[in-house]
Parts: C-alpha cells; sequence; structure tokens
C-alpha cells in the first residue's frame, strides 16, 4: 500500500526537470525581440520624466485619482457584500460554476464586453470590478466559513434556523480574516480600477495613457506617483467604520459621471443579436445548414484563433512564471532582517511593494515603449509582479521562521541558503503552482498591446463588432484558467504540497 | 417511573469518537427525573457517551427539549456574554428576528437573559466580549447559555471543571433546580456523589458499573481511576 503511494507520489526533482525543460523550450519559441528602434534615447526621455513629474494638469489628476477609488470601493464592496450572500450556498454546485465562470475572466474582458451593453459608463467599469470579485469572495468567504472552529456551531439547539446558526456561530469566528481579505482586494481592486482606464473609463490609467502616446513623460510621472500615493498608504487610509461614507460618496462621484447615451434596446440586441454565433441568426439555427455552416465557424475559429492563441499564451506565461519564481526566491531574503539587516530588509521592502503595487498591465505598457511590441515588456511585467507577490509572501513566512530559530543560526545570505530556503522550498512550489493559475489567466490582457494570446483575438473581435467571436473566444479563455486550475491543483497533490508546512499559511495570507 | 418508556436508549452498542471505537457493547437507559452522572478518568468515554445520549434525544420536532454545556464550551468568542447566553434559545425564534436580535439586542431579550447571568455570577459582564473573559467567566458562560435555554434534559460535560469547588458546587444545583432530567460527566467524584441519583463508571473502553447511588462502594469508585 505504501509503496504503490510512493510510486503514485511525484518527486520534485522530476517535477523541476521538467519544469526547466519546458521553460528552455518556451525561451526558445518566445519572441523575445528588442523591437523599439532605439530603446536607451526612449529609455533616456523617460527616465528623465520619471525624475522630473510635472503636477501641470491638476484638476484633471484630482478628478482621475478620485474616480479611481470610486470605481475600486463600488466595485470591490459591491463584490463583498454579494460574496457575502452567496457565500452560505456555494455548496450548491450549479453556483459554483457560475462563480468559477465569472472569475476566470479578467475584469478589462469582463469590461470590453460589458461595454456593448452599457456603454462606456460608470455603471460597466462597477461590473467589470464587482462580477469577477463576486465570484472570488463567493469562493473564499465560503472557504472562511467552512473553517472557522465548529464548537460553538455543534452546542446550538440542533433546531436553530441555519442561517441563524451560521451568522451567529461562524460568522464571527472568520470575520477577522474576511476583512483582511477585502482588504487585500481593494489593493487589487484599485489597481483593476486604473488599468481600465486603458480602454477608456476615467480613471487614471486612461491619463497615463494618454500622456505617454504624447511623449509628456512628466506628466505621465505625476500620474504613476499620484497612484502610489493612493495605494502604499491603503492600510492607514483604510479605516472600517469610515466605508460607508467611503462607498456612498463613491457612488455619488460616479453618478456625476458624464457619458455617451447608448441606444434602446441594447441589452436585447446583445443577447438575441450579438453573441448568437452568425450563423445560427436570422433564423439560422432552426435550419441544418446554420447548425453546419456554425460548425465550420467554430473549426475556423478554433483553428485561426483559439488554437495559436492557448499556444502563445502557454508560451509567455511559462517564461513569466520561471523568471517570477527568479525573483520570488532571489527576492524574499531581502525583507528578512536577520539576512539583509534592518535598513536592507526595510529598503527590500520598499522594492517589493513598488513590484507588487504597479498594476502589471501598466508596466507592460511603460516597458512598450522601451523595447517595442514583442512577448518581451509583457513576460517582465508579469515576472516583476507576480515575483513581488511571492517574495513577499514568503518573507513574511521567513520571518516567522527566524522567530524560532536556534541561537547560534547563521545570519546573512547562508542563512538563506542554509535553513530558510530548505524548509520553504515546499510551500514555495506550491506558491508557484497557484501563481502559475493565475499568470496564465492575466497573460490574456496583454493581447491589448499586441501580444497575440487569446486576448489579442478578443480585442480583435470586439473592435469589429463580432461580439459572438468574442464571447466564443472568452469562453475558451475560461476554459484554459479552468484547466490550468484542476491541472495546478492536481499536481500540489500529487507532489503532497496541500500539506506542505506552510503552504496553506502562504497561499491564504493573500 | 419504571414502567415508563425511557427517554434514550443505547442498547448493545459500539460508539466512536471521530470514527474510532472507544466504548463497546454499550447498554444504557435514560429515563426522565433522573440524575445520571458519568465517572471516569480522562478519555474513558464520557463526552463519547454524552454525544451519543444528544444524538438519540435530539430526535427533531416532539421530542424532548436538551440544553448543553460542551466540554470545549462552543462560545463564540467575539461576540458578547449576552449573544453567547442568548444563543441557547436560537431554535425558538425566526431567522429575522435572530438576525435583528444580533445587530442590536433588544431590550426584553437582555432583560430575560439577565437572571441567569446573575445566577452564574456573570452580573455586569453581559456587553463583554467573550474573548476578554477569564477561563472560569467563559464556563460560567456555557452555563448560562443552558440555564436560559432550560428544558426537559441538560447534558453537561465537565461544566464547573474550571471554577473554584465551593462556586462549582452552587452552579451544579442550579442545573439540578432548572432541568428535571441531568447527565453530567464530572471528575469531582464527592460532587458527583451529593448530586446523582444514578452513577455509570466507564473503565477500559466499556461501562464498569451502572448503579443507583446507595449501591456505590468507595472501592468500585477507586477503581475506576486505578492505573
Amino acid at each position: 500500500m505504501k509503496a504503490r503511494a510512493d510510486r503514485r507520489r511525484l518527486g520534485r526533482r522530476s517535477m523541476l526537470l521538467g519544469f526547466a525543460l519546458a521553460t528552455l523550450a518556451a525561451l526558445w519559441l518566445a519572441d523575445l525581440r528588442l523591437l523599439a528602434p532605439d530603446p536607451w534615447q526612449t529609455l533616456g526621455r523617460i527616465g528623465t520624466g520619471l525624475l522630473s513629474p510635472s503636477f501641470a494638469d491638476l484638476p484633471a489628476l484630482a478628478e482621475a485619482a478620485a474616480l479611481t477609488l470610486a470605481f475600486a470601493f463600488c466595485g470591490v464592496f459591491g463584490g463583498a457584500a454579494a460574496g457575502l450572500v452567496l457565500a452560505p450556498f456555494y455548496h450548491l454546485r450549479p453556483l459554483r460554476h457560475l462563480c468559477i465562470a465569472v472569475r476566470a475572466i479578467h475584469e478589462l474582458f469582463w469590461a470590453l464586453l460589458l461595454m456593448q451593453v452599457t456603454g462606456l459608463s460608470p455603471l460597466t467599469g462597477v461590473l467589470a470590478i464587482g462580477l469577477p470579485y463576486a465570484g472570488i469572495f463567493a469562493k473564499v468567504f465560503a472557504e472562511y466559513l467552512e473553517e472557522a472552529d465548529p464548537a460553538a456551531a455543534r452546542a446550538l439547539p440542533r433546531g436553530s434556523p441555519r442561517l441563524s446558526a451560521l451568522v451567529f456561530a461562524r460568522l464571527p469566528l472568520a470575520l477577522r480574516e474576511m476583512r483582511s481579505y477585502v482588504l487585500y482586494r481593494l489593493e487589487c481592486g484599485l489597481r483593476s480600477s486604473a488599468v481600465l482606464g486603458f480602454i477608456g473609463l476615467p480613471t487614471l490609467g486612461f491619463l497615463l495613457e494618454s500622456y505617454f502616446r504624447q511623449a509628456h513623460y512628466g506628466e505621465a510621472a505625476a500620474v504613476l506617483a499620484v497612484f502610489l500615493a493612493l495605494i502604499l498608504p491603503l492600510r492607514l487610509w483604510m479605516r472600517w467604520p469610515l466605508v460607508p461614507v467611503y462607498v456612498a460618496v463613491s457612488a455619488w462621484l460616479l453618478s456625476r459621471v458624464e457619458t455617451p447615451p447608448t441606444g434602446a434596446g441594447v441589452l436585447w440586441r446583445f443577447v438575441t443579436h450579438d453573441i448568437v454565433p452568425a450563423p445560427l441568426r436570422s433564423g439560422g439555427w432552426a435550419t441544418l445548414t446554420g447548425w453546419l455552416d456554425f460548425a465550420g465557424w467554430l473549426w475556423r475559429l478554433g483553428v485561426e484563433q483559439i488554437a495559436p492563441g492557448v499556444w502563445t499564451t502557454m508560451i509567455l506565461s511559462q517564461v513569466a512564471l520561471a523568471l517570477a519564481a527568479l525573483i520570488a526566491v532571489v527576492g524574499f531574503p531581502l525583507i528578512v532582517p536577520r539576512v539583509t539587516g534592518r535598513a536592507g530588509a526595510l529598503a527590500g521592502h520598499a522594492l517589493l511593494v513598488l513590484g507588487r503595487s504597479i498594476p502589471e498591465y501598466m508596466l507592460a505598457f511603460i516597458l512598450l515603449q522601451l523595447f517595442g511590441p514583442s512577448m518581451l515588456p509583457a513576460i517582465l511585467a508579469l515576472a516583476v509582479h507576480n515575483g513581488a507577490i511571492m517574495a513577499h509572501l514568503m518573507g513574511r513566512q521567513a520571518e516567522g521562521l527566524c522567530a524560532d530559530l536556534r541561537p547560534d543560526a547563521p545570519r546573512g545570505s547562508v542563512l538563506w541558503g542554509y535553513e530558510l530556503l530548505p524548509r520553504q522550498f515546499a510551500s514555495f512550489l506550491a506558491l508557484c503552482l497557484y501563481r502559475w493559475e493565475i499568470i496564465v489567466r492575466d497573460s490574456a490582457i496583454f493581447g491589448l498591446i499586441g501580444v497575440a494570446t487569446l486576448g489579442f483575438h478578443v480585442d480583435a473581435a470586439i473592435q469589429t463588432l463580432r461580439i459572438d467571436r468574442a464571447v466564443a473566444l472568452l469562453l475558451a479563455m475560461g476554459g484554459l484558467t479552468l484547466a490550468i486550475d484542476t491541472l495546478s491543483t492536481h499536481l500540489r497533490r500529487r507532489m503532497r504540497l496541500a500539506h506542505a508546512p506552510g503552504a496553506k499559511q502562504v497561499l491564504h495570507e493573500e | 417511573m419504571d414502567g415508563a418508556a425511557p427517554m434514550a436508549r443505547i442498547d448493545g452498542e459500539t460508539l466512536a469518537w471521530q470514527g474510532k471505537p472507544v466504548l463497546r457493547d454499550v447498554r444504557l437507559e435514560l429515563r426522565a427525573g433522573e440524575r445520571l452522572v458519568l465517572l471516569g478518568r480522562s478519555g474513558a468515554g464520557k463526552s463519547t457517551l454524552i454525544g451519543a445520549l444528544r444524538e438519540r434525544l435530539e430526535t427533531g420536532r416532539g421530542g424532548p427539549r436538551v440544553a448543553l454545556v460542551p466540554q470545549d464550551h462552543g462560545l463564540v468568542p467575539q461576540l458578547s456574554v449576552h449573544l453567547n447566553a442568548w444563543m441557547g434559545r436560537l431554535d425558538d425564534h425566526g431567522t429575522a428576528y435572530n438576525l435583528a436580535n444580533l445587530v442590536r439586542p433588544f431590550a426584553r431579550e437582555r432583560r430575560a437573559v439577565a437572571p441567569w447571568l446573575d445566577r452564574v455570577g456573570l452580573a455586569g459582564l453581559d456587553r463583554r466580549a467573550v474573548e476578554t473573559l477569564s477561563g472560569g467567566q467563559r464556563q460560567r458562560t456555557a452555563l448560562a447559555r443552558a440555564l436560559f435555554r432550560g428544558g426537559d434534559v441538560a447534558l453537561a460535560d465537565e461544566p464547573v471543571s474550571a471554577v473554584d469547588p465551593a462556586h462549582g458546587a452552587a452552579l451544579l444545583d442550579a442545573l439540578g433546580e432548572r432541568f428535571p432530567t441531568v447527565v453530567l460527566a464530572l471528575h469531582d467524584t464527592a460532587a458527583a456523589l451529593r448530586l446523582a441519583s444514578r452513577v455509570v463508571g466507564l473503565r477500559g473502553g466499556g461501562v464498569a458499573f451502572d448503579k443507583s447511588v446507595a449501591e456505590i462502594s468507595d472501592d468500585e469508585i477507586a477503581a475506576l481511576y486505578r492505573r
């Protein structure tokens, strides 16, 4: 019995070997060319701009900053409220699948899709954040409620109403964790909100893009500075009693945004015409030729766009994951005082906070100006952002480990090599597998800056008003995310990583 | 009493705790009006037996009303003493009323709980969060929850282990006055004998004896705890 269990167990060595081979192959296949004509000159000009930010158009900056906050607040707290209501029913299979489906699509693509119905209105932005977040919150809240100490629930009279029992005996126990998770999600929501500007909503991303396009690097630097000034001290200005005020002010601000009117009956047209595959429209669904045409349509879409899009996504995410893992392993000791000293740890924190606070899409957009439209900007942006998050989580875990070390344990990089890395390696692998899924999901958004992932084809379909294609591509995207999620869970189980010491803690810390 | 049907009956069954069999071939009947005390070393199966009795008593509508004092108290540390005690009657109200009382406890409910908090020595602490209380105070909160609930049977698992003996005796008396039928797991044999009408001794994965309190000898009790 034991021998069989061991044989089923996937060794770390073979896993790492496979990972290295896949990375080499992906590196060979990836388009890593420097396509910009003169990156050094651009770097010089951007650098000068970054060093001399210009706050000339302060009213525009202030408005964009306020709206960035407003979208984030309404989206995140709307999503959290919906998630809280859904969490008690998350065990129901249809609901679980619905939640998985809505969160498999990135906020940017939700926005692109919703825009067809609600136009460039605030509702588009709020729903684009709120919908996928509701799916995430429902799952995480359900887990927290599930994991709460059951002793109190067991002590209740057996006939207690189900909902009362949940709210009295489980919710209070899970509330602290839920709050800190909402805080983490608010940070993500701020990033999403800023990035929604790149597709036309009036947030900081919109300003950043237009300044960059006009090569006004000083102004662009100011936008970046304002964004960091909002997100870095989040935990200082975010006070729970003030949340109703924040949300109310946000809703009021958004209600004042002027939007171009959308025609009447858009929603009806969207549901009954736009998203219906072209061969099945106007009665096609009732004929055999309609369905034959549909099969051909689906086949062409699969061969011409889905398959190449998935291929590019896998190459991009493989290189990005490898680089992120490297950044994490080298980067996490930076914030451990026993390794880098107190001042060093402070600098390390600053570096990692910067890395994870700037949205990967924004970073990729900036790098795009330097390197040109190859895979390079997307890979670097994904790797820096995810690497910084992983390094932060592992660094925090390492600090906990340091508290329990023997008194004569080494310091500096010897400590990193001999004590920390070996102890944390299992949770590091679990973290990598978990991040893999997120990187695959997020790599789609770089389609919008020209990398031919699935997102590139979705964007093209929407630009040409072929919403039916966009929806089919988005479904494929969701399917890919789901497949990676399943594979990653399977690998974690096969490698016995799920129960590795610290793995759960590292994954849940977020 | 003898002719009446027992409230709960365990008929030669093996009882398990978290999937592992703890007590084998248990035969036990609980009759209305009894004061049944379970004695035995820790790990002998007292909590398992209480759990099994609970299962057989709480059969749904029409069954006896059962109040619990679990060994782990089963309190919600983040909620107030008042709410923790009030949770004993969560099944008496609808969901809407329960949630409203959670958001802001009604004065009426505060008044209803207050005498029981008073009885266990927690007067004036009703607004304090349970997590700020001492171990003894937490145990009293769990007792107040059972007393406030009231009913036909109390199942109490070491309900006064964290309270000093003098207070413990008073609290056990309160249980005895409030409930016609009581099942108690105790480690304090003197308190047990003072209170019990019947004693069940557990040892070696089974029931060592099951006698009315008058028939028990000190030797039999001592044998339960011998290594």
